[in-house]
């Protein structure tokens, strides 16, 4: 063990790349002649190799979902709150999968990487993508481990969708598919906030039509206001009311003073925004808010849900956030009512918390027990399919 | 299991499909669905009780029953069962017939407030019953729509509604003679099965 790293914590990981030579056609028409994908492994795949999960990440999430980098590293993986041994995703029981979808920008190949043709960064011309692309290239990762069928799929938002396009592509390659604050498409509202994140960044003067690498500049201001903007709206007005209210970070009120006033909440999304513009790309933020804008699950089928999900053969896990208003519980219970409509074996549970959309990244008690609880079942089934 | 839920059981048919409205820890679902083959989804509003249910492998959506079963399709279910859980709902009777809608058949089971220990209770004292059965005071309890026995089968009748079965329990959970006979008197708790 690890001194100093937390008992129930992966503890050190280590991110691997594997390089895909076979061509990837894609949702749009065009083909990827070869790519790489980052990922990292938690746990061990048993011998019948029946205790895989994969991880699909959301908006800006990428491969390290668990776990540290070193003895002092200070930050662990994004979804620490539910990877680890004893926690939802138990790596004492499960091998767990995590990995950076193509177009990300950690390591996977996307936006930032030498487009081969070119030699140049792909920056805008990366080829669009869709939930169902992320799919097809999570699914190649399958021959190298010998998984044929995952014990269950599992994601939070932008992640729930491509679980959900999981169980209705490859009905037979998993037996549980679980959503968490996620929905079947987005709404009017929902677009519209990415749109706005995608204008703050489009309209950044350092952006230059994409070819901002090219350039030897980044659209850090554009991205972090995009940041900023999404940021509010992945929180409760309640949850900042708890965490911020009316405090100030520097200067008063009082009369007769003209020191410059900042809240504390003005200097949080500013520092947000700041870390984020300077690790995240801003074309792979234009492409992952399109993909979540594009998805539509039932789409492709009469736009009828219950047709859709009448496809799937896995069982299923919705939770939601009461608090949730960019995900809200009422985008969950449309995927309840689908399923059950579908006549699918399905539980739902809508977890009181004040955190907003951010609620599925956290330690809410009765969130992890709920999971918990659901995934002893995946448990108890991937040891009986040894 | 209780003993409401084994009678309501016994209505149940191998291989069906289940909706339990207030579905508990899942006593019942999980009977069924090992010896019955019954393929079952339990509707529940609190945090324990589901999650008691998603240890036993059931499926179990959480759902207020005051609003309603808009959700739920025409016929989708062969049976719905709803058991104690009738005298806590703002509108018993329309969610009766939103039951019969979505099930084929129906169980329901309920405290029957005609019981004689109750009536002695409010005749005697002049206060509202509290029992083992009923063990809450007036002003915390969760049971805000009692009814008797008499009470439902008149609503059955003003609904048209069909009684294929009745069994009442009496005082020590049993079914008894006394009881079957005088269900409005002596029957703690009622259970009903009924079809449109």
């Amino acid at each position: 063990m690890n001194k100093g790293l937390p008992a129930d914590s992966v503890g050190i990981v280590e991110a691997r790349t594997q390089h895909f030579s076979e061509p990837l056609t894609l949702a749009c028409g065009r083909t990827l002649a070869a790519y790489d994908i980052v990922y990292e492994t938690y746990g061990t795949l048993n011998a019948a190799k029946s205790n895989a999960i994969l991880i699909c990440h959301a908006l800006s999430g990428h491969h390290h979902a668990a776990g540290y980098y070193s003895a002092d590293d200070k930050k662990p993986g994004w979804w620490e709150a539910c990877i680890g041994p004893g926690k939802p995703i138990d790596t004492d029981h499960f091998f767990v999968l995590s990995i950076n979808n193509i177009g990300g920008c950690h390591g996977s190949t996307g936006p930032v990487s030498i487009n081969p043709d070119t030699g140049k960064p792909w920056g805008p011309d990366f080829p669009s993508l869709r939930c169902r692309d992320w799919v097809a290239t999570q699914r190649r990762m399958m021959p190298l481990f010998g998984i044929s069928r995952w014990a269950a799929v599992i994601g939070g938002s932008l992640g729930g969708m491509q679980a959900m396009r999981w169980a209705l592509e490859h009905p037979d390659e998993l037996r549980h598919c679980v959503s968490i604050a996620s929905a079947l498409r987005l709404t009017a509202q929902n677009i519209a906030f990415n749109e706005i994140a995608r204008q703050a960044i489009t309209s950044d003067l350092d952006f230059h039509g994409g070819r901002y690498l090219e350039h030897s500049t980044l659209p850090k201001s554009g991205l972090a206001l995009a940041r900023m903007v999404g940021h509010v709206t992945y929180l409760s007005a309640d949850g900042m009311g708890e965490k911020f209210g009316r405090d100030l970070k520097s200067g008063n009120f009082q009369l007769g003073q003209d020191d410059k006033v900042e809240f504390q909440v003005e200097s949080y999304l500013r520092y947000q925004g700041d870390v984020f513009s300077r690790s995240f790309d801003a074309n792979t933020y234009l492409l992952m808010t399109k993909a979540l804008d594009y998805f539509d699950l039932a789409r492709e089928y009469g736009d009828d849900p219950v047709a859709a999900f009448s496809h799937a053969q896995c069982s299923f896990l919705v939770m939601s956030f009461t608090s949730d208003w960019r995900f809200a519980p009422k985008r969950s219970r449309e995927i309840v009512d689908a399923l059950i409509a579908a006549n699918k074996p399905v539980a739902y549970a809508e977890i009181e918390a004040n955190f907003g959309h951010d609620a599925f990244l956290l330690p809410i008690e009765r969130y992890l027990n709920t999971f918990s609880a659901y995934m002893d079942r995946v448990k108890r089934e991937a040891s009986h399919a040894l | 299991m209780r003993f409401d839920l084994n009678l309501a059981s016994e209505w149940i048919q191998p291989k069906s499909r289940v909706l339990d409205l207030g579905c508990g820890d899942g006593s019942l679902l999980e009977y069924l669905r090992d010896q019955r083959d019954v393929d079952g989804l339990g509707v529940e509003f609190e945090d324990l009780p589901i999650r008691q249910c998603l240890q036993k492998g059931l499926n179990v959506v959480e759902q207020d029953l005051d609003s309603g079963l808009a959700n739920f399709r025409d016929n989708s279910f062969d049976v719905v069962v709803m058991a104690q859980a009738l005298q806590t709902l703002h509108s018993p009777h329309l969610v009766i017939d939103e039951m019969l809608r979505v099930g084929r058949e129906c169980i329901v089971t309920f405290p029957n407030f005609g019981y004689w220990r109750g009536r002695l209770y409010l005749t005697g004292r002049g206060r509202m019953p509290v029992s083992k059965f009923l063990p809450y005071s007036w002003y915390d309890t969760p049971n805000i729509h009692f009814c008797t026995v008499s009470d439902f089968e008149a609503l059955c009748q003003e609904k048209n509604i069909r009684i294929l079965h009745r069994s009442v329990v009496n005082a020590d959970d049993r079914e008894s003679f006394i009881a079957s006979r005088l269900p409005n008197l002596f029957g703690v708790t009622a259970v009903y099965h009924i079809s449109k």
